[in-house]
């Protein structure tokens, strides 16, 4: 079960990376980002980070895993400004 | 002005290769207002170099950019060089108070429609563009790292005697 | 198109963490128990490529809860957790990697954790592949003379392995959207050395025997989420998220959360939020099991029991300036409240039979509940 699943991310990774290599390394995507640079002011806005306060939400992630039987998922990075 | 704007973008658009890179382009005329009321054309600037740099409030990296393109700006602008700041700010508001606090000496021009940022393919913020005393495009940078400025200066100088 | 790649636009960066220290006091009480403590947390970027962080958490615990009344006696304890973390940024790419050490008098835990994290599609994707190793070392306390201490006899180990996939996607100028997949696997000491099961006894006076509880000796868990961010108008964001979890013990969870974030005039920020969590109950768990041996698993935790909650939470944080210290670039000060409210559906509080026997059936005493409040209070400073 845990070779499976290691074999699949391990492929899922190579992909992925395949994937951003074609589309960040130049314009020639076939679908161009429908969202430009200079679009990116209200996703740059502090209160659009997808975690603000990272010392509070882990703090409340605990807090309700020591309490609930289900954990995981809670979190993602992305967003943002996009500059550089 | 509009319109023309827009029919000069028409025709760059069906005549330019996707060149984000490397340049050899004419570089797209463009008229906006200045953050000191004048309006500004690219094509006033013709025998200059002219560098481009497109920058927004709301970017960390264009913030820290700026002084050092002030200070390019005051050490080669009796040179025939001239640096336009392009904000590309829907409303000038957040612009304006960060210009109070850090002002440059460079024109600072508006485009609130996000025209000239179109026309330029801006594909990063910052977008350094730097075009030769004859109007082509020679050098484009995407984003800002410290010690990019010295790859902005290496341009200049060498177009700068040209 | 490798040929036109060549001659395309260099690499563009991702954004390393801001430079950034918070520090923290956290408050839990509820359900006869009250744990405490500080969390310091540090980021400091290191040139232009690394970023390092630095965690300090305390636990102080002071517990007379259900469980504890039940089979055990009140007791105080104190677990310090310390992490620390790298990341390096190379193009779109961010390498992490860090390392979380837990310790309690009882319990010690070590984790590792890797990611990888790349930015693409002009910059309006990301997408994060995760993994973590877990090491714990479970010991018993027993108290002799009035003096908490190891049971030499017991120790025993349990370990955990966590892959994660999180994909964030800018939707539109407004809107972000998330999909986060995790896949955890547990194997080892699963249960609680203190924690009891409880079946029905008509020889005893309180109509049921306690017994040691069995657990599985491994679980994996699965859980999907996904969560929309969208920026309104007037400048407020509206963040909805929800998360489905299944996992081998036969357990099924719902979690919903809805959080709204205003910013004020003057300096200040308002964030509200509900969240609503619904579990279904272990396949090995019941309140009161028919007789003993009844099934190869046994347990009565409550973790492990069918309940909802519901969670409200509010939050207030002002904006401040240190006129002295210019090389501090924004400074907040943060009050949270949160009110959590827990439902039980099939776990009694079985207190009721235990100080008054034969006054209540075993079985029927009433359903617990529990609410607690949740205190944090911080002040976080960018420099």
């Amino acid at each position: 079960m845990r070779t499976s699943v290691f074999r699949w991310l391990t492929r899922l990774r190579t992909a992925i990376l395949a994937a951003a290599l074609l589309t960040s390394a130049c314009a020639c995507s076939p679908i161009q980002p429908w969202v430009k640079p200079y679009e990116r002011e209200h996703l740059a806005d502090l209160i659009m980070g997808l975690d603000r306060n990272p010392v509070s939400s882990t703090y409340l992630d605990h807090v309700f895993e020591t309490r609930e039987g289900a954990r995981g998922a809670t979190g993602a990075v992305g967003g943002g400004c996009g500059c550089n | 002005m509009r319109n023309r704007i827009v029919a000069m973008a028409a025709m760059l658009a069906l005549a330019l290769p996707a060149w984000a890179g490397t340049g050899g382009v004419q570089a797209p005329g463009f008229t906006l207002q200045s953050v000191d009321g004048r309006t500004v054309s690219l094509t006033q600037f013709k025998g200059d170099v002219v560098m481009i740099n497109f920058w927004a409030s709301w970017c960390g990296p264009c913030r820290q950019e700026m002084p050092l393109l002030d200070s390019i700006y005051k050490q080669y602008k009796d040179m025939g060089f001239v640096l336009l700041g392009v904000n590309v700010e829907p409303d000038a508001h957040s612009a304006n108070a960060w210009l109070q606090k850090t002002p440059v000496s460079y024109p600072i021009l508006y485009d609130p429609k996000s025209q000239v940022s179109q026309l330029y393919q801006v594909q990063a913020m910052p977008t350094t563009v730097i075009v030769d005393r004859q109007g082509i495009v020679r050098f484009v940078h995407n984003g800002y790292l410290p010690g990019d400025e010295n790859q902005y200066m290496n341009s200049i100088r060498s177009l700068i005697v040209q | 198109m490798a040929a036109l790649c060549l001659a395309a636009v260099p690499a563009l960066a991702g954004v390393l963490p801001e430079d950034r220290v918070d520090a923290l006091y956290h408050r839990y009480q509820g359900g006869g128990i009250t744990v405490q403590g500080p969390s310091i947390l540090v980021q400091k970027r290191i040139g232009d490529h690394f970023a390092v962080n630095a965690n300090y958490y305390q636990d102080m615990i002071s517990s007379a809860s259900i469980d504890v009344l039940l089979s055990a006696s009140p007791y105080k304890e104190t677990r310090t957790q310390k992490s620390v973390g790298a990341q390096y940024l190379h193009g779109k790419t961010t390498y992490s990697a860090g390392f979380i050490n837990s310790v309690e008098p009882d319990y010690k835990a070590n984790t590792a954790y890797y990611s990888v994290s790349q930015d693409m599609f002009g910059d309006l994707t990301t997408v994060t592949l995760s993994y973590s190793r877990g090491w714990d070392q479970i010991y018993r306390d027993i108290k002799s003379n009035g003096v908490l201490s190891n049971d030499p006899t017991f120790h025993q180990r349990a370990d955990h392995r966590v892959y994660g996939l999180s994909i964030s996607q800018i939707l539109t100028r407004n809107l972000v959207g998330t999909l986060n997949y995790q896949f955890s696997s547990d194997q080892g000491y699963l249960a609680s050395p203190y924690r009891e099961i409880r079946y029905i006894d008509p020889n005893n006076p309180v109509g049921y025997t306690l017994a040691p509880q069995i657990y599985p000796g491994t679980r994996t868990m699965d859980a999907f989420s996904g969560s929309l961010k969208y920026y309104l108008p007037y400048r407020a964001a509206l963040t909805g998220q929800y998360r489905f979890f299944t996992d081998s013990w036969g357990i099924v969870a719902h979690t919903l959360k809805l959080d709204y974030v205003q910013p004020l005039r003057h300096h200040w920020t308002l964030d509200g939020s509900i969240r609503y969590y619904r579990q279904g109950a272990a396949s090995f768990y019941s309140d009161l099991f028919p007789y003993a041996n009844y099934s190869n698993y046994m347990a009565r935790d409550r973790e492990l029991a069918a309940f909802h909650s519901i969670t409200f939470g509010l939050e207030a944080s002002y904006a401040f300036s240190i006129p002295r210290l210019t090389w501090i670039q924004k400074s907040t000060a943060t009050l949270s409240f949160d009110r959590m409210m827990i439902t039980y559906l099939d776990y009694r509080d079985a207190l009721y039979s235990k100080f008054d026997p034969g006054a209540i059936k075993a079985g029927a005493e009433p359903i617990y509940s529990l609410d607690a409040n949740v205190y944090q209070a911080y002040v976080s400073l960018w420099f």
